[in-house]
Parts: structure tokens; sequence; C-alpha cells
């Protein structure tokens, strides 16, 4: 396998980059599972049909909407700019990117991991004087860890690949915004990289292999605690 | 306990308008599945609020309308006892008892878990997840749960239905005891007459979604007696059994009865149905049945043209049915001797 400086940086910012889309993802993603799932409010469908949006849109719309809003003229980019704040080709640039096309993803895990919750059993804990804040974090919280851990997993999953968006918020800087797969798109397009380009396919299985297996461990795990 | 109800809700094509004053620790909420008695629970516990009306619980008011008052289900302090039991998978037995406990205002705390543990024998399940526990064991620790609430009241909710008729009564008697030793009042709701016999002292009977009678378990088995299945059922708590040739004999009150089918737990619950019982004015003579009462009618009623006789042995109450022409045959009237005749065999031993 032949790995040049600028890979290593790459994959190293592939991981940096897809871990924190998810990370700060979580919050939110929970939440708006939550909502949509125990909550009844009126604008529900508006909430679920914004949120999945950026299944059904091509990466590149998303991205060039991101510009839109980010750029230096945009709402936001202008706003944060008062503050000396720049996303756009930035490693954050990518990060919103990843965030915004794994979002729907995320919430789907999670929503199905809530909607598996008996309801009862929430009755339960809230006629055993639980608040909803408590009935969210001992009783919703823990029966939906498996949705959060599979929505995780595929969010972050999805994030690696994460190309169209990206491309056009954090564009295609080596050692600041190339990830795996913009440097694989580097290296094909010019046909004496062909080992380059298929090492980063290598190390793109290896890091899609570990995180199912990743996976499948901490599913098997929590199964075997509740065995017990 | 005083319980004053007077709401109105109405769920699709389905409406529920219940209006009745509860006393008393151990009221039963009688009717066919789909009479409003779920829905009714669910008003009286928070979890669902009424369109209209109010419910007031010992002077407290937990939900008014007019005054635009809704005391939230988690400071209600009513606790339910679910039919599936609904124990937090996610957590060991001990954190399930313990879950309302913690979450109980100091002052209220009245009952201490390892009490209430001892009482349900629950000490060797407490560090196990409750997946698998048997469907009795789970029950059991469902009910610790809500009583270790420290509730003002305890809701029901056919607690048994899930369970086969041996574990039924066999957890019987702990919904019994929990409620006794501990003071906690209790809305029992099912659609099982027997249940409603062993667990309740008086009945609200819910169909659809009205209250149509205000009765007592007693009072709805005879009035059932002639249309059910199995007439009127008795339910014989017998005691100090012993085996002779192949039949079991236990002691009734002054009574010693023949049984088929025995065991030899010091206290059994027998049911035996009205219909069993052949009454005869003289003594017979010779009888196959092995059992012969020397009885007194201490009471008589009319249940759909049937007559259900009310015989006392030795002060032991049984209720036997008869037709009416039977009835004028024999002439039975009240203050009577009679001789009622019970084949060992009709005896079916509940717990």
């Amino acid at each position: 396998m032949l790995l040049a400086p600028e890979d290593i940086t790459a994959i190293w910012l592939s991981l940096k980059v897809a871990l924190t889309a998810t990370a700060i993802s979580l919050p939110f993603g929970f939440t708006i599972a939550w909502l949509i799932v125990f909550k009844p409010f009126r604008g529900k469908v508006i909430l679920e049909v914004f949120v999945n949006l950026p299944l059904t849109l091509p990466p590149v719309v998303i991205g060039f909407f991101l510009l839109l809003l980010l750029g230096k003229h945009g709402w936001i980019g202008k706003l944060l700019a008062e503050y000396g704040i720049v996303i756009i080709f930035t490693w954050k640039a990518a990060v919103i990117a990843s965030a915004t096309v794994g979002f729907p993803l995320l919430v789907r895990s999670i929503r199905l991991g809530m909607e598996s919750i008996d309801r009862q059993l929430i009755d339960a804990s809230r006629t055993l004087g639980a608040h909803w804040y408590d009935t969210l974090l001992t009783i919703i919280l823990p029966l939906s860890f498996r949705g959060i851990l599979a929505g995780s997993s595929l969010m972050f999953a999805r994030s690696l690949g994460e190309f169209g968006a990206t491309i056009i918020v954090a564009g295609n800087i080596p050692g600041i915004t190339q990830t795996i797969p913009l440097a694989i798109y580097d290296y094909a397009s010019s046909p004496s990289s062909t080992t380059m380009a298929l090492s980063l396919c290598m190390v793109s299985v290896l890091i899609s292999v570990s995180v199912l297996f990743l996976h499948e461990w901490l599913t098997r795990k929590l199964d075997r605690s509740k065995a017990l | 306990m005083k319980l004053h109800i007077d709401i109105e809700k109405k769920l699709g094509a389905f409406s529920l308008h219940v209006k009745a004053d509860v006393s008393g620790e151990r009221t039963g909420i009688f009717g066919e599945s789909g009479s409003g008695k779920s829905t009714l629970m669910h008003l009286v516990s928070g979890l669902m609020q009424p369109d209209k009306g109010e419910i007031i619980l010992d002077d407290q008011c937990l939900f008014s309308s007019f005054k635009k008052n809704n005391i939230s289900a988690e400071q209600r302090r009513i606790a339910i006892v679910f039919q599936q039991a609904m124990l937090f998978p996610h957590l060991s037995v001990k954190a399930n008892l313990l879950y309302g406990f913690k979450r109980c205002h100091t002052e209220n705390r009245l009952i201490k878990p390892e009490t209430l543990i001892d009482l349900l024998k629950l000490q060797p399940l407490l560090q196990r997840g409750v997946e698998h526990l048997s469907g009795g064991e789970k029950q059991r620790v469902a009910l610790g749960r809500a009583v270790l609430a420290n509730p003002r009241l305890l809701l029901m909710d056919e607690p048994l239905s899930a369970l086969d008729d041996a574990l039924r009564f066999q957890i019987i008697p702990y919904l019994r005891s929990v409620s006794e030793d501990f003071g906690i009042p209790y809305l029992f709701i099912s659609h099982s007459l027997t249940e409603m016999q062993l667990m309740t002292d008086h009945v609200l009977e819910i169909k659809n979604g009205r209250c149509i009678d205000e009765t007592t378990a007693e009072q709805l088995a005879r009035n059932r007696m002639a249309q059910s299945p199995n007439g009127y059922l008795n339910l014989l708590h017998l005691t100090n059994p012993s085996q002779k040739s192949g039949l079991y004999t236990y002691k009734w009150g002054s009574n010693t009865l023949f049984v088929s089918a025995g065991g030899y737990a010091e206290q059994s619950l027998f049911e035996l149905s009205s219909r069993e019982i052949i009454l005869f004015k003289r003594h017979p003579e010779a009888i196959s049945a092995r059992n012969l009462l020397d009885c007194r009618v201490a009471e008589m009623f009319d249940s759909d043209g049937r007559v259900g006789v009310v015989l006392s042995a030795n002060g032991e109450k049984l209720v036997a049915e008869i037709v009416r022409q039977a009835a004028d045959e024999l002439d039975i009237t009240i203050g009577s001797a009679i001789f009622a005749a019970i084949k060992a065999s009709s005896f079916r031993r509940l717990a």
C-alpha cells in the first residue's frame, strides 16, 4: 500500500470531520426524533419533510445552498464574518456539509429506536412520579440506545463518504479540506496515480469495515448486559 | 378513600361519560372489553385528560374543567399495575422496585422497601434483570414497584389477565395483603367476575362508556347466574386437607367435604358452580355423590327465571341454582331445612 503524506492528512481529516459531524448532530438528532415521536404539535409534517429533505436532494444542491448561506454574502456567513469567523473552505465547512447530509439518517434510526419503546413504559414512569425530563433521561434515552448507536454508525459512515456537498462548501484543498473521497477523486483523474487511488480505497474499506464491526460488537454487548 | 368522578371524554366514535362517587378501600370497575374501563383508568391517573368534568380524590381536585385545574400524572400519586407488568427492561429488579420510591418525597415514604420485598418474597430476585422473570414474578415486581411509590391510590388494570389460572390465584393474596397491610386503597379493573368477588367490596359496572350500576361483586354474580355458562361460582376456602381412599377431605368451617382434585396446601381456594349442587327435601337413602350437607335456606333470589337458593351449612354460605318449577315442587322457603348433594369431582381447585 502506497500512501503519500497528504493522504495520511486526508485520512485523519476524514476521521476528524466524520467524528465531529456525528458528535455535533447527536443531541440535535435525539431532540428532533423525540419531538417527532413523543410530542404532538402542529406542523409536525413540515418538520419531518424538512429533516428528510437532505436524503432526497442531490448533495451538490445541498452544498450550493450551504454556500449561499455560509458564504461571504450569505445570511449566516455575513453574521459570522462580523466576529471574524470564516467557515467556507475550511474543515468546519466539511463538518457542516457532512452533518447536513447525514442528519436524516441519524434522526431516522433514533426515531425507529424510540418508536419501538412501549408507550406504557412511559406511562408507568410518569405515574411513578417521573417528570418529562426524568423519563427522557432514565427511560427513553437508554431504551433508544440501539437506535442512537445505529444512527451514529450510519451517519459516521455517510460522513466519510461525503463528496458532493463538501467539494462545494469546503473545496478540495490538500492538507486543509481534502478528505479521502476528494483525494481519490484527484488521483482518479490522472491515469498515473491508479495505485495511489487504490491505496486510499483500501483505507476507506478498512475504516468502513471497522465501523461495522464496532457497531455489531457494541450491539451484542448491549444485548448481553440486558440478558443478565 | 373518596373519589368523585364526573367526566366526559370523546375518542373517535366512542364517548365516555361516567358519573360516580366511590368510597371504600377496595373498589372494582367491571365491564366487558371495550366498555371504557381502561379509558376511565387513564383519565383518573392523569395519563389522559377529560374533555369536561371533574375528578376529586379525598377533597383534592385532580382535574376540573370549570376551575381550569389539572394535576399532572406525575404529581397525582396514583400508581398503576398494568396488565403486562411493564417493567423497565434496562433496569434490574431492584432498580425497578425503587424507581417510584426514589421519586417520592421523603415525607411520603411510609412504606419501606425491605418490608415490601419480604412480603412479596422478592429477595432472591433483586439483582436479576427483568427479561427472564416468569409471568408471576414480573407481576409481583410490578406490584412492588407501584406500592413503593407510596401512592394515595393504586389502579390495577386487569393485572391478572396475562397470567394463567394457577398463577392468577397465587397473585391475588399478594394484591390483597399489600393493600391491607400498607393501607393503600385500590381500584381493581377487570372483566372477570371471580376476580371481582375475591378482590373487591363494591363494584362500578361500566358499559358503553357509562356507569350503569353501583353494586357488589356478590350481587353482580347473582344477577348473572342464569346467563353465565357456569352459573354462580361459589368460592370456598377449604382447610386441613387429608387423603383417604383416593379422595381428599377438607374442613369447610365445621363441615367436612370430600374433594377429588385436592392438594396438601394447608389452605386452598376452590370453585363450585351453583349448577353442580342438587337439592333434596328429605334425606336421600343412598347416593353416589360424596358430599351431602344438611342445610337451611338462608335466602332466595331470582335471576332471569332461575332461582338462586342461598344455603347455610353450619354457618357457611353456598348458592345453589334451580329452575322455578323445582322450587315450587320442593316448596322451598326461607328457613326450610334441605339437603345439598355435591359430587367430589365438582370442586375445581383454583389455588
